[in-house]
């Protein structure tokens, strides 16, 4: 499996764009076939194709749905991480690190489920999902920070493209926006200390295989990928097998 | 051409997802922003003359809310600092070890173009409104051996490091009237905390701000205060998580941001004039 999808995912991504987005089962029958071409997009898609399939919603609710899916998965991650193999063979500072951050993942999926909670209806947040990590090896050191990598590095894209769908017309979309800066730079720090165990003392912290450049200036910044692009490539991965659908994010 | 313009002509295409309408500004301007920023030739001085230059200038200001370009300013300078910091100690000959020489010029590398990203969304020459550094702290009455001291210098590095991170995130409400740059600024900010999370780590510390907690000289107390905050959204979350690493975890999950002012405080220990 090759963790590392998202450039390869987008143009797949491209392909089934005309399809009703989901994060999960549907998307990943359909990008799996590279000849798989859409009929023409229907202009005015329906909104709720399937009554039974969960819709992260619209505004800001359906960009906390979607921050709360991307930490439920990276909580589940770590939560089987701790226990394998490879964690269990770890001491010190890098088996601190792999407790905290599925204890900091664990609290920002606590923290939305509340959040949202507080100003919507049950039937409006997100059910817990289901996960399938049969693809990972947790017995094996490498697979498990790869991956850890994979997931730290998308968060951090995913929230810095996610900012600028907040809806800050009143104090509670300021709150959101502010809440995303301070959990962003935790998912940095998390990618940038995985990186390091994976390649000590080199340039990975902040490697300019992530980092994107803006007005020719160098690779010196991180990127910021919409949530269809995310939620494509994180289906891509297989790990969410609870099928939701994303047909109401804001996209600008 | 208005200042929202020229911030799409930086854009990278690959860099950015981009709607609709910034694609089509972007396939427009793309030679111009390519041309000016790749040449390293800051955008107001690709015009032909000083009459241009100061209508451009005009134009931006009245395009853009003065708070966004005051906001432009502050990150410039926070930027010189940190780029002018790893200069001086990437130049000093036998201040940083071999095996740590890469990190450090990586940042070095990375704050040198923050600090090229803002002169050109400001329309300025690299050196324009350039702080004096003093990184003795002799203006705030300190009297630091930062290149000397190898020690020292990793922990004004973890300083001004975790300081960027709380700097740019205490402006974001400040740039959320503009999406493009809220973006951008988002993108350079998750840059600042990979930094601060490395150097944290090659000093033995957890790469997360753990409450308050300051391992650096005692006058930068500064630098953390705040990050000790249980309360987010709203709620009181102190004691919520005793299965999940407690209240040094919930500090760790969440950073804080300062303001605007609090930065100046603590950077103005560092700057003559």
């Amino acid at each position: 499996m090759n963790v590392k999808t998202v450039d390869n995912n987008r143009r797949r991504f491209l392909k089934v764009s005309g399809l009703a987005l989901a994060g999960t089962g549907l998307l990943m029958a359909c990008s799996n076939d590279d000849d798989f071409v859409p009929a023409d997009p229907d202009p005015n898609p329906n909104p709720d194709p399937d009554p039974n399939v969960f819709d992260l919603g619209s505004g800001n609710l359906g960009i906390l749905n979607y921050a709360y899916a991307l930490e439920q998965l990276e909580a589940a991650f770590y939560a089987k991480v701790r226990e394998g193999q490879y964690y269990a063979g770890t001491s010190g500072t890098e088996r601190q690190l792999l407790d905290d951050v599925y204890y900091h993942e664990a609290i920002h999926r606590e923290f939305f489920k509340t959040a949202i909670s507080s100003v919507v209806s049950a039937d409006q947040v997100l059910p817990e999902l289901s996960f399938d990590f049969s693809s990972v090896d947790f017995n094996s050191r490498d697979v498990v920070l790869a991956t850890s990598v994979a997931l730290e590095d998308t968060g951090v894209s995913a929230y810095n493209g996610a900012g600028q769908l907040i809806d800050v017309s009143n104090d509670a979309g300021k709150a959101y926006l502010g809440l995303a800066g301070k959990i962003v730079s935790v998912e940095a720090r998390h990618a940038s200390a995985f990186r390091d165990l994976v390649n000590p003392g080199s340039m990975d912290f902040a490697g300019d295989d992530i980092l994107v450049n803006l007005g020719g200036t160098g690779n010196s910044y991180d990127k910021a990928i919409l949530p269809a692009d995310i939620l494509a490539a994180v289906g891509n991965l297989g790990f969410i097998t609870t099928a939701f659908t994303a047909n109401n994010l804001p996209t600008s | 051409m208005n200042f929202i313009k020229f911030l799409d002509t930086l854009s990278d295409r690959e860099a950015l997802s981009a709607k609709g309408s910034r694609r089509d500004s972007l396939q427009q301007l793309k030679d111009i922003g390519k041309n000016a920023a790749m040449a390293s030739i800051p955008f107001a001085m690709a015009a032909t003359s000083n009459s241009t230059k100061a209508a451009t200038n005009s134009m931006a200001s009245a395009a853009f809310m003065a708070d966004n370009n005051d906001v432009l300013k502050f990150a410039l300078s926070l930027e010189y600092l940190e780029r002018e910091f790893y200069q001086i100690g990437m130049d000093t000959n036998g201040l940083i070890p071999e095996e740590d020489r890469t990190v450090f010029q990586t940042i070095l590398n990375h704050e040198s173009s923050h600090v090229s990203f803002f002169v050109t969304a400001l329309g300025l020459s690299d050196g324009d409104l350039k702080p004096t550094f003093d990184f003795t702290g002799a203006p705030g009455g300190l009297n630091l051996d930062t290149f000397q001291n190898y020690e020292t210098f990793m922990a004004l590095a973890q300083g001004f490091e975790d300081t960027g991170v709380r700097a740019f995130k205490g402006q974001a409400g400040a740039l959320a009237n503009d999406n493009t740059l809220l973006t951008y600024a988002l993108q350079v900010h998750s840059v600042e905390a990979r930094h601060a999370s490395q150097v944290r780590r090659m000093r033995g510390e957890k790469g997360l701000i753990t409450k308050n907690e300051n391992t650096l000289p005692a006058a930068f107390s500064a630098i953390y205060a705040g990050e000790e905050n249980t309360s987010q959204g709203g709620v009181e979350l102190s004691g919520a998580f005793g299965s999940l690493g407690g209240d040094n975890a919930l500090t760790e999950a969440f950073d804080e941001p300062l303001t605007m002012d609090e930065v100046l405080a603590i950077a103005g220990t560092f700057i003559v004039s």
